[in-house]
């Protein structure tokens, strides 16, 4: 791939992921600090920050790219902040990546970072009867979880996944996070112990939907020239694509968080669901396809949701992700190992931290630092998620 | 006997108040006659399209359940639960004539169990919340094949 459409990882950063109770911002600090440090860059060489944003920490949250400039002393770096839900860290990683790609600055700074609140995810205060996410819980009570397990239940109708195949997600998750010191759990489960927890959102129960957690991940990005000048080496982790696009009309899967979908009266035809878009449109950036790929971190909010992922990313076709899942082809030690992290199953959603986290958990695989949860070899990732109100992101990175 | 509560919509013009075949309460395009849910006001969604006239129209009141759930804890604010918290089962439904999917909650009294992807349901109103003077209503679907459930509706037993 040319230098023009690629750019370099040269540090990653994670605050550990937890219920820590402290101030967002510590978080994305130390995840920059370890950042910065991983890449021998100095913080005062950085001419570029994109924050992701958190919507539930007031105004330093709305603003995330110049709270974290001014917490690290400003330097008249230029700065962005961005807002796309679960998307958000990856807007900021593309806002990052458009400016080196634009020649307007060599070394960027990408941080998210959040605290939040106990339980489900509620829409900020005030009674805001034109606000979708508003009405959503207003009028039905439907909560995150509820359009997890409406998708959960339409998987076990059309493919005959069943409530065990579920809970082997989470089985699964929670033994790679076993060996991730970034996750917030670190407990070996087993499909008996998933399925005696509290049913929350039929099919789905508490231990297959993933908690909120306080958490911050950073990464620096530079130019493909820089990054060979810094480290002496052509050997470089690179985002090879970044993936934000929005749906097309009529978006027929029912999404959060909408009441109804669009209308396919009117239409001919109805081109790929959303999330299938999304992973399609950083395939044709990077030039690849999905056998090229070693590895995937997907968002797994609920443990049913993984397996949508294996069919929306391509490593199968509809209806086999619960083979896939069965033969072991997505473990670690597998064909292609998705969520060696352990996922959002260990971590729990820190909103604008995780696009950044799983981009951050593909550089140390990819440069064989992930420890106990290494994938031997793998030299090409992905990522993907899919947030509220028609975000969601793809990252493609290779070594 | 205590005094009968007023019933209002939970929200204003999203469904009409006929109890008896109550429908939702959809825009129609003027200019592709593309369908949404709740009402278009401004412009078209439909990216091929200019129009900015649009005709309310009735929705289909019955429906096949695309995937069904239910809400086993109580959600957090703005919605208003009773106290104790019921657990109430929540479909989304494919309108045919439509060809678009809209969730609600379903009726009191018909949990997950009996409903199936594929199964009929129609639009009934129901209680959302009450206060010392008004009920809230807003639409909810209910099986068609009298799978149960109470009829939520006017004259209903806990009312």
């Amino acid at each position: 791939m040319p230098d023009d459409r690629r750019v370099a990882v040269l540090g990653a950063g994670m605050h550990p992921w937890g219920k820590w109770g402290r101030n967002f911002v510590e978080y994305g600090l130390a995840a920059a600090g370890d950042a910065l440090a991983e890449a021998g860059v100095a913080w005062t060489d950085v001419d570029y920050v994109a924050g992701a944003d958190t919507i539930r920490n007031g105004y330093p949250g709305f603003i995330a790219g110049a709270t974290f400039a001014r917490a690290l002393g400003w330097t008249g770096a230029r700065v962005s902040s961005a807002y796309a839900a679960c998307a958000s860290g990856a807007q900021a990683i593309n806002n990052a990546r458009a400016q080196i790609l634009a020649g307007l600055c060599d070394v960027a700074l990408v941080v998210g970072a959040d605290t939040t609140p106990k339980g489900f995810f509620k829409p900020v205060g005030g009674e805001r009867r034109d606000d979708p996410d508003w009405l959503r819980f207003h009028l039905i009570g439907a909560t995150n979880p509820t359009y997890f397990a409406l998708y959960a239940r339409r998987r076990m109708e059309l493919f005959g996944a069943t409530e065990a195949d579920f809970a082997a997600v989470k089985v699964k998750n929670a033994r790679a996070g076993l060996e991730n010191p970034n996750a917030r759990y670190r407990k070996a489960v087993t499909v008996d112990e998933v399925l005696a927890s509290p049913m929350v959102a039929d099919p789905l129960r508490l231990l297959e939907i993933c908690a909120t957690s306080d958490g911050g991940a950073a990464l620096v990005l530079t130019s493909m020239e820089f990054a060979r000048r810094h480290t002496g080496t052509d050997r470089l982790v690179t985002v090879d694509a970044v993936s934000t696009v929005t749906p097309t009309f009529p978006q027929t899967v029912l999404d959060m968080p909408g009441i109804a979908t669009d209308s396919a009266a009117g239409s001919d035809s109805v081109g790929p669901t959303f999330k299938r878009s999304v992973a399609i449109a950083a395939y044709e950036e990077a030039g690849i396809g999905p056998e090229d790929i070693d590895l995937a971190e997907v968002y797994d909010l609920s443990s049913a949701l993984e397996l949508d992922w294996y069919e929306d990313i391509l490593l199968c076709k509809e209806g086999e992700a619960e083979r896939l899942l069965r033969d072991g082809d997505t473990t670690i030690g597998g064909r292609v190992p998705v969520n060696p992290s352990g996922g959002l199953s260990c971590f729990g959603e820190a909103i604008p931290a995780q696009a950044i986290a799983q981009v951050c958990e593909l550089v140390w695989q990819l440069r064989g630092r992930a420890g106990a949860r290494q994938v031997e070899g793998a030299t090409v990732g992905i990522t993907a998620n899919q947030g509220l109100f028609g975000h969601g992101s793809s990252v493609i990175v290779s070594a | 006997m205590p005094p009968v509560k007023t019933r209002l919509p939970a929200i204003d013009g999203w469904f009409t108040l006929d109890e008896e075949a109550p429908a939702l309460l959809g825009s129609r395009c003027g200019s592709c006659g593309n369908f949404a849910f709740p009402k278009e006001t401004y412009s078209c969604r439909n990216p091929e399209c200019q129009g900015r006239e649009f005709a309310e129209v009735p929705l289909s009141r019955t429906g096949k359940v695309w995937s069904y759930t239910n809400a086993g804890y109580q959600p957090p604010e703005p919605y208003v639960s009773a106290y104790p918290y019921v657990p109430f089962a929540i479909a989304a439904v494919e309108l045919a004539a439509e060809q678009m999917v809209v969730m609600g909650q379903v009726v009191p009294g018909v949990d997950v169990d009996a409903l199936a992807v594929g199964a009929e349901v129609e639009l009934v109103l129901g209680t959302l919340y009450e206060d010392d003077e008004h009920e809230y209503v807003v639409w909810k679907w209910r099986p068609l094949d009298g799978a149960g459930g109470t009829p939520d509706g006017k004259g209903r037993e806990d009312a």
